[in-house]
C-alpha cells in the first residue's frame, strides 16, 4: 500500500475496506452515531452569508432573463470540457461549476439534438449550426436510436400518452455513482481495480464480453479525465482525501463530473453525509476544525448542489415542473450492526435548511425507521414543520432487502450504492387503459385506434365483472408493449448515451432493474369502485366510443382506509406488476414497478377523457398514489392507512404519497407539532401495512395563494410536490393550482 | 350489541386529548349554544347507526398512531352523554383494547350510569360555558348546575380533566366572569390543563345548511392578544 494511502486513512478502524473497495464497512466500522438533540449545530459563517447572497443574486437574475441565465451552446459539455469556474473563489470552501461560470448551462447533444435546439430557441439562444450537424448528420444520438427501432404501436402508444414521460428524448438518469470511493481511495486504486477487471474478461468473446470491454475502457477513460477536473481545480484526485475539506471536495468533483457528463432526468448524489461524518469527526477530535468550521463545509457543499442546472424543454417542465435535478441524499436509516446511520453531520445537512433558508435541492430523504434515535427524528419532525423541504421513505421496509448502504435515486427508488443501478421507465397510464377497455382498444379523445381491436362495450349500465375481465386483457397488451419500448430505449441509451463515470463508481457486476410505473392508481381504483358500488351509466358519440358516464349514488373512495375500494387499488399494483414480469428485458433487469408521477399527474390527466368516478376530461390525477383531491375525508390517518396498504413488494420502484397538512392539525403547542408528525411518520411506517414513502408539507393554503399573487415575496417558499421539493414560484400555473387544489388535512 | 349514532369519525386528531386520537363524534346535544361550530350533531337519528364495536374496530386500525403518539379514542359530539348507554359501550369496548380514553363534553347532562361511564375514562375534556347560570342559560340554553357538579364530582374520585372555556366577544370575554371561573377550577384537584377556546366563525355556514339564523352574526372573534389575557386570567397567572 502506498505511503500516502496510509496516511489518508490513519485512525480508521482497518478491515476488509482497506483491501477492496467496499465503503459499506468503513461506515460500519468507522461512524459515530450520535444519539443526542440538535443544541450543538452551528449557525451561518460571514463567508457563508456572502456565498448564499450571491447565489440569491444569481437566481434573482436567472428569473428576470426568463428561467436561464447564460449558456454555453457551442460547447457539448464532457467531463473536460469546462472550467474552472467559481462563486467566489475566495471563500469557498468547496468548489467546482458545471461549466466556466455558476449558472451558465451547457448542451448535452447525446441524448438528442433536437431537444437541445428546441431548449435553446425556447430560452432565446441561437443553436450551434456546427453542432447540429455534427449531432444530426455524423454522431448518432440516443434519440435518433430510439427512433429507429421504435414500432408504429410503441410511436402511437406514446403520441396518445398511455405511456408517457419515457426516456427517449432526454437521460435517463437515476443512476447513483458511488462518489464517496474517490475520497476514500483515490483515482489510482478504483483504476488500478478496474484493470484488473478488464484483464479478466479475456478468452471467447460473446456479445455481452464485448460490450463489457468496451465499457469498462470508457469507465478507465472516464476516471482519468476526473483526474483531469480536479487538476483543473488544483487537486490531485489520484490519491484519497486526507482532511474534511478534501473529503468534500473529492466527492463533489466526481459527482460535478457525472452532471457534465450527463443531463439524466435524476442525478442522486447517494447517502454521504455519515460516511463525511467520519472526517469531520477525525479533524474535530484532532481539534483541526470546530463545529463551525465543519457547518461551513457542509454548507458550501449543499450550495453547490442547490446550484445544479440543465438546460431543458418547456415540454420537460411540464412532465417535471419547477426545474428538478433530484440530487437525492438519503440521510440516517439503520445499520445493519443494530445502530442507526444518524450522526452529528445527518444533523448539519438538515441544518442548512436554517443556515441558507430552505430549497428543493439537495433532495433530503430521511430514510426512516421506528428505532431512529429520538432525538433526530424531533428534529427532522421540526425541520419539516419550518420548511416543507423534507422527504421520508421508510428504512425498516427497505433495510432487510437492501442492507444498511442503500441510496434513493430520484424520488423514490431505492438501489444498493455502487452495486445496482436501474433502467428508468417513467410510466404507463391505468386509467386510459380502462377507457380503452371499454372502447374497443380506441382511444377516448382522438378515437384513433392504440390498441388491438376488441369488442367494444355495450351495456347499458356498466358491470364490474364485464368491465374488469375488458381492462385485464388491456392490461395484459399494455404490459407487453411498455416493457418491449423500455427495452429499446435503455439499448439505445447504453450506446449512445453511457454513463461512463457513474458506471466507473459502481461494481463492475452490478444488479439492475426495469423501472416501469403506473399513474392514475387512485382514478382508476375509485371509477371501479364507482362501477362495482354505484350506478354508471355510459354515455357514447355516434360512433359508439364511450365519452362521458353518468355516475349514480355513492361509493367507496381511496384514500379513506376503506377496504372495498383500497382492494382495488392493491389489486391493480399487484397485476400489473405481474403482467410486466412476464416480458423478457434487456440485459435480464431484474422487473420493478413505482407508483409515483413526478408531476405528470397534472399531463396525464389532460391526456385522459373523463371517468367513471365523475373526474371531469383533462383533470390532474392525484400524483404518485395520492388518493384523488379532497376525497380522503376522514382524516390523516385514513388516508395515510389507505396508501399504506399498497404492496411494495410488488412496487419495489417506490410508492409515492405527498401529503400536505395545516400546522394547527398537528397539535396545539409547538413541541406537540414535532411530536405528533414523528409519530404520524412511525404510525404510517409500522403496523400491519407500511406505507413506503412520504413527502411532508407543513403550511396553509392560504400562504400559497399569496404566493401566486406575489411571487417575488417567496423566492425561497420550498414545498414538496412528488418525490422532490421545488420552488413554489418556479411552477407552471396550472401545477400551482394543482398544488393549491390537493387535500390539506386539517383545514375546513 | 349496543347500537348509536355516529355523526362522523376523525382518524387524525391532534387538540382533543393527548397525542394522535380517533376521534367519534356523536350525534345528539341537550344544548344549543349561539356559538355553536358543529350544529349539524344537535338532532338525533340523522343516520350511521352503527354498533359499539364496529366503531372500536376501526379506531383499532390507527393503533399504529395512537401507540407512536401515546394517544387514544376521544368520543365527542355533539355531546356524548345524550347517548350514554352507547358511550358506556364504546368506551368499556375501548379499554377492553387498551386504549386511552377521553370524553369531550358539556357536562350539562346527567345520565344515571355516569359513574360506569367515567369508570373508563382516563380523561375528561369538560367544557364550561358561563360560570354564571343566568348568563349560560342564555348561551346555552341550560343551566350550568350540571356542569359544575361534574367538575366537582371528577375532582372528588380522581379523573383527570382539562377544563375548556370558549371566549366569545360579549359573553364570556368579561374579567369578572373570567375571575369567578379560575376560582372555581382553583378549588378542583386533578386538572391537568386549562385552556381557551376561541369563538370562530367557521361553523357558520352549517347553521345556513340547516336552514337557521346564526344568532352571534357580526360577533367577531377575540384576538390573540384577548386570548393570551384571558388564559392567565384561567390559569391563575395574571
Amino acid at each position: 500500500m502506498a505511503t500516502e494511502i496510509k496516511s489518508a486513512w490513519s485512525g480508521f478502524v482497518p478491515g476488509q475496506w482497506t483491501n477492496e473497495v467496499n465503503v459499506s464497512e468503513f461506515i460500519r466500522l468507522n461512524r459515530h452515531e450520535y444519539t443526542g438533540n440538535d443544541t450543538f449545530l452551528a449557525g451561518p459563517t460571514e463567508a457563508t452569508n456572502v456565498l448564499w447572497n450571491r447565489v440569491m443574486e444569481l437566481t434573482k437574475e436567472e428569473r428576470e432573463r426568463g428561467g436561464v441565465w447564460d449558456v454555453d451552446q457551442h460547447t457539448p459539455s464532457t467531463i473536460v470540457s469546462h472550467g474552472p469556474g467559481y462563486l467566489n473563489k475566495e471563500l469557498e470552501k468547496v468548489v467546482g461549476v458545471q461549466t466556466d461560470e455558476p449558472f451558465k448551462r451547457s448542451i448535452h447533444p447525446n441524448g438528442g439534438i433536437r431537444m437541445v435546439d428546441a431548449a435553446l430557441e425556447s430560452y432565446g439562444f441561437e443553436p450551434d449550426e456546427e453542432i447540429t450537424k455534427i449531432y444530426s448528420e455524423i454522431r448518432k444520438t440516443h434519440n435518433q436510436g430510439v427512433f429507429d427501432a421504435y414500432t408504429p404501436e410503441m410511436r402511437a402508444a406514446r403520441k396518445s400518452g398511455i405511456i408517457t414521460g419515457l426516456p427517449d428524448a432526454y437521460g435517463r438518469g437515476r443512476i447513483i455513482g458511488d462518489y464517496r470511493r474517490v475520497a476514500l481511495y483515490g483515482i489510482d486504486f478504483l483504476m488500478a481495480e478496474r484493470k484488473k477487471d478488464l484483464a479478466k474478461r479475456g478468452g471467447f468473446l460473446s456479445e455481452s464480453d464485448i460490450r463489457d470491454r468496451e465499457e469498462l475502457s470508457e469507465q478507465l477513460r472516464a476516471l482519468q479525465e476526473l483526474k483531469q477536473l480536479g487538476a483543473a481545480y488544483g487537486f490531485d484526485l489520484g490519491r484519497p482525501a486526507e482532511n474534511t475539506q478534501e473529503a468534500y471536495q473529492w466527492v463533489y468533483l466526481a459527482y460535478l463530473a457525472a452532471i457534465k457528463e450527463q443531463n439524466g432526468a435524476a442525478m442522486s448524489l447517494g447517502r454521504v453525509s455519515t460516511f463525511l461524518d467520519v472526517y469531520a469527526e477525525r479533524d474535530l477530535e484532532a481539534g483541526r476544525l470546530t463545529e463551525s468550521d465543519v457547518q461551513e463545509i457542509v454548507d458550501h457543499f449543499i450550495m453547490k448542489l442547490r446550484i445544479v442546472k440543465f438546460l431543458r424543454t418547456p415540454d420537460y417542465n411540464e412532465l417535471f415542473s419547477g426545474d428538478p435535478t433530484w440530487v437525492t441524499e438519503s440521510i440516517g436509516g439503520m445499520s445493519e450492526d443494530g445502530r442507526s446511520n444518524v450522526t452529528k453531520s445527518s444533523f448539519r445537512f438538515l441544518h442548512s435548511l436554517t443556515n441558507l433558508g430552505p430549497a428543493p435541492e439537495p433532495n433530503l430523504t430521511v430514510l426512516w425507521s421506528t428505532k431512529l434515535p429520538e432525538g433526530f427524528k424531533q428534529y427532522c419532525a421540526k425541520m419539516s414543520i419550518e420548511t416543507s423541504a423534507i422527504q421520508y421513505e421508510n428504512d425498516d421496509l427497505m433495510m432487510p432487502q437492501f442492507g444498511d448502504d442503500y441510496g434513493i435515486a430520484c424520488c423514490v427508488s431505492p438501489m444498493k450504492i455502487g452495486k445496482q443501478m436501474q433502467f428508468f421507465g417513467a410510466r404507463a397510464n391505468m386509467a386510459k387503459a380502462l377507457l380503452y377497455s371499454m372502447n374497443g382498444g380506441r382511444d377516448e379523445k382522438s378515437g384513433a385506434q392504440i390498441a388491438p381491436v376488441w369488442e367494444m362495450n355495450t351495456e347499458d349500465v356498466l358491470t364490474y365483472e364485464k368491465v374488469y375481465a375488458d381492462f385485464d386483457r388491456t392490461l395484459d397488451w399494455l404490459a407487453e408493449l411498455y416493457v418491449n419500448t423500455l427495452n429499446v430505449i435503455h439499448f439505445m441509451h447504453d450506446k449512445y448515451a453511457y454513463e461512463r463515470i457513474e458506471m466507473a463508481l459502481h461494481d463492475p457486476e452490478i444488479l439492475r432493474t426495469m423501472a416501469c410505473g403506473i399513474a392514475g392508481l387512485s382514478v382508476t381504483a375509485d371509477s371501479l369502485s364507482a362501477i362495482k358500488y354505484a350506478n354508471v351509466k355510459p354515455v357514447r358519440n355516434e360512433e359508439g366510443v364511450i365519452v362521458d358516464f353518468e355516475t349514480e349514488g355513492d361509493f367507496p373512495k381511496f384514500g379513506n382506509n376503506d377496504d372495498r375500494v383500497d382492494a382495488i387499488a392493491v389489486e391493480l399494483v399487484e397485476s400489473f406488476m405481474e403482467k410486466v414480469r412476464k416480458h423478457k428485458t434487456y440485459r435480464d433487469a431484474l422487473h420493478t414497478q413505482s407508483v409515483l408521477t413526478i408531476t405528470s399527474n397534472v399531463v396525464y390527466g389532460k391526456k385522459t377523457g373523463n371517468t367513471p368516478d365523475g373526474r371531469r376530461a383533462g383533470e390532474p390525477f392525484a400524483p404518485g398514489a395520492n388518493p384523488m383531491h379532497g376525497r380522503d375525508t376522514k382524516g390523516a390517518a385514513a388516508s395515510l392507512s389507505s396508501v399504506a396498504k399498497l404492496p411494495f413488494e410488488h412496487a419495489q420502484d417506490g410508492i409515492s404519497y405527498t401529503f400536505s397538512i395545516v400546522p394547527k392539525a398537528l397539535g396545539k403547542e409547538e413541541i406537540a407539532r414535532e411530536l405528533n408528525l414523528a409519530a404520524l411518520l412511525d404510525g404510517y411506517m409500522s403496523g400491519e401495512h407500511k406505507g413506503h414513502h412520504l413527502n411532508v408539507n407543513v403550511f396553509n393554503r392560504e400562504t400559497l395563494l399569496d404566493a401566486m399573487e406575489h411571487p417575488e415575496e417567496y423566492p425561497q417558499l420550498t414545498i414538496r410536490v412528488s418525490g422532490y421539493a421545488v420552488n413554489f414560484i418556479k411552477l407552471t400555473r396550472e401545477q400551482q393550482i394543482d398544488v393549491i387544489n390537493r387535500t390539506f388535512h386539517g383545514s375546513l | 350489541m349496543t347500537m348509536g349514532y355516529v355523526h362522523s369519525v376523525e382518524s387524525f386528531g391532534t387538540v382533543d386529548g393527548p397525542g394522535i386520537r380517533f376521534i367519534v363524534f356523536l350525534q345528539g346535544c341537550a344544548l344549543r349554544c349561539l356559538y355553536c361550530h358543529n350544529a349539524d350533531t344537535w338532532d338525533f337519528k340523522k343516520n350511521n347507526h352503527r354498533s359499539a364495536e364496529d366503531v372500536i374496530q376501526e379506531a383499532l386500525s390507527y393503533r399504529p398512531f395512537m401507540e407512536a403518539s401515546k394517544g387514544g379514542i376521544t368520543i365527542s359530539g355533539g355531546d356524548p352523554l345524550a347517548q350514554p348507554e352507547f358511550l358506556e359501550a364504546l368506551l368499556r369496548e375501548a379499554k377492553k383494547h387498551g386504549l386511552h380514553t377521553t370524553l369531550d363534553t358539556s357536562g350539562a347532562l346527567r345520565p344515571p350510569n355516569l359513574d360506569a361511564i367515567l369508570d373508563h375514562t382516563d380523561l375528561v375534556l369538560l367544557d364550561i360555558k358561563h360560570i354564571d347560570d343566568d348568563m349560560c342559560k342564555k348561551l346555552t340554553g341550560r343551566s350550568n348546575a350540571n356542569t359544575l357538579a361534574l367538575a366537582e364530582h371528577l375532582s372528588e374520585r380522581g379523573t383527570k380533566m382539562w377544563i375548556r372555556h370558549v371566549l366569545v366577544p360579549g359573553w364570556t370575554l368579561e374579567e369578572g366572569a373570567l375571575r369567578r371561573t379560575a376560582a372555581f377550577i382553583q378549588k378542583l384537584d386533578h386538572v391537568e390543563k386549562v385552556e381557551i377556546l376561541p369563538y370562530h366563525e367557521m361553523g357558520v355556514y352549517k347553521w345556513e345548511a340547516l336552514g337557521l339564523d346564526y344568532p352571534l352574526k357580526g360577533t367577531k372573534p377575540p384576538t390573540s392578544e384577548e386570548v393570551e389575557w384571558a388564559e392567565g386570567i384561567l390559569q391563575g397567572t395574571v
